[in-house]
């Protein structure tokens, strides 16, 4: 079995697409992680569901913690000079309105023309729509993490989904545990492959045709 | 004229009987949840109701900073099996192996779900309380969510309408208030209570600290007293 990139690994290559002064939002789970790799000398507004922009990074253990500052996946962050602070149905006009730069979300599946499946498997339970459908129609820019693969080794990346969806045509760009894709309306392009991994490997756990990219790179994977 | 200031949590929810709808404040965790309020329900027991909120209720659960069991929240509304209908946006469970309690309800057959986009929930509730028929809102579009309600193209672009959310009760979890029932809140504890204060006809409120009038600046008054109808300050021993 040949090496993926972690959690951790994947949320600095997320990180490398924030530029100076955006604002971003993280989703829930793997996404929310970026907010400790934002690269220095950046400024990013990182928005949240429950009514913040400009929040600092994650605090993983007890230490000023303010209990009154959580992120939406519940975690406790930190206050950065210039942040605010609003209701809830703001934060969302911020989403809808077009207001957002860049929405990172996971993914159980994405197909060719970037429809997005995030909020429900029909197998498991109520589904858990949350901000995923208002970010995913939102943002000037969807990026999805996702591992490439179910843990049984089948292609996430379809030419349908098969799961119901949270938006249409919604995805610009893939961060895999294998792979950087850019979706664009001539098909999907592999810009970036995983260290140790070749095109063809790639290919061959997608099940839509890839275009690779003539400039075809390895994922520089430093912060 | 008649006090708004409340002196216990059982008191300011006299009138809440068997079949209310309540929106409930917060976003998921204790922040910003109006914890003692839906205690004093559960001890009242009122059944029946519909309860309006962003999650299916998870102090049953540990979910990022928040220890099941260390807070409340309307799931313990589902425990005591007071709850018909849930309206909300995030009502599973986050756990991929533990179901909480609406979702072993909603299995079984005993509680009736609306999942909505978390953005759409806000909007309903904001045209409930702002008085508009209804609102075109893009979230949704091409999914299940458009199932059974009208779109229409505007400026090319497709719009699913929505109606109101007209909840009677509200529970808000506020930091300060001054005795007219203006408020304040702190940080993220802001959320979906100002929204849901001004969307129900009777808007409840636990609050850390109330003044009187003229100790809160009016600038920075976020739910202004107009939306506000009772308040109980949190005592010491409180849920916080």
């Amino acid at each position: 079995m040949k090496r993926t990139l972690d959690n951790e690994t994947m949320a600095k290559r997320v990180a490398q697409e924030f530029e100076d002064g955006m604002v971003v939002n993280l989703g829930f789970g793997m996404p929310i992680l970026a907010a400790n790799f934002v690269p220095e000398g950046k400024r990013i507004f990182f928005h949240a569901e429950n009514g913040i922009l400009g929040y600092g990074s994650i605090i993983q253990e007890g230490q000023d913690i303010d209990p009154d500052l959580i992120n939406p996946g519940g975690l406790y962050v930190r206050p950065l000079p210039g942040m605010s602070v609003f209701n809830h149905e703001e934060a969302f006009d911020m989403i809808r309105g077009g207001h957002v730069d860049l929405v990172v979300l996971g993914a159980l599946q994405v197909s060719k023309n970037g429809d997005l499946a995030n909020w429900f498997n029909p197998a498991k339970g109520i589904g858990n729509i949350g901000g995923a459908m208002d970010l995913a129609v939102g943002a000037k820019k969807v990026i999805v993490v996702m591992e490439h693969t179910t843990k049984d080794g089948k292609s996430k990346i379809l030419n349908e989904c098969t799961f119901p969806l949270t938006a249409r045509e919604c995805v610009d760009m893939i961060i895999s545990d294998i792979a950087t894709i850019e979706l664009t309306p001539g098909g999907m392009i592999l810009k970036e492959v995983a260290p140790g991994w070749s095109s063809e490997e790639v290919q061959s756990l997608t099940e839509p045709h890839l275009i690779v990219a003539d400039d075809l790179k390895e994922m520089d994977l430093r912060v | 004229m008649t006090s708004k200031v409340f002196s216990s949590f059982a008191e300011a929810i006299y009138d809440i009987g068997d079949g209310a709808t309540i929106a409930i404040g917060g976003f998921g965790g204790s922040v910003g949840m109006a914890q003692n309020l839906i205690l004093a329900l559960r001890d009242k027991g009122s059944k029946d109701l519909t309860l309006i909120s962003n999650t299916g209720g998870l102090c049953e659960l540990s979910l990022g900073g928040f220890i099941a069991g260390t807070y409340v929240d309307h799931a313990i509304l589902f425990q005591n099996k007071q709850v018909k209908k849930m309206i909300g946006s995030y009502l599973g469970s986050p756990s991929p192996t533990t179901l909480s309690s609406l979702e072993k309800q909603w299995q079984a057959g005993e509680v009736e779900v609306e999942t909505l986009p978390q953005g759409t929930l806000s909007a309903r509730m904001l045209a409930g309380g702002a008085g508009y028929g209804g609102i075109y809102i893009p979230t949704g579009v091409g999914t299940i969510v458009e199932k059974g309600k009208e779109k229409r193209i505007i400026h090319g672009k497709e719009y699913i309408l929505e109606f109101p959310l007209k909840p009677e009760f509200a529970f808000v979890r506020a930091y300060k208030a001054d005795t007219t029932g203006n408020l304040i809140y702190r940080l993220a504890a802001r959320n979906m209570n100002p929204i849901a204060a001004k969307a129900a006809s009777v808007t409840i409120v636990e609050v850390d600290e109330i003044v009187d009038p003229g100790g809160l600046d009016p600038d920075i008054i976020v739910t202004p007293g107009i939306y506000v109808h009772r308040m109980v300050k949190i005592p010491k021993g409180g849920k916080k």
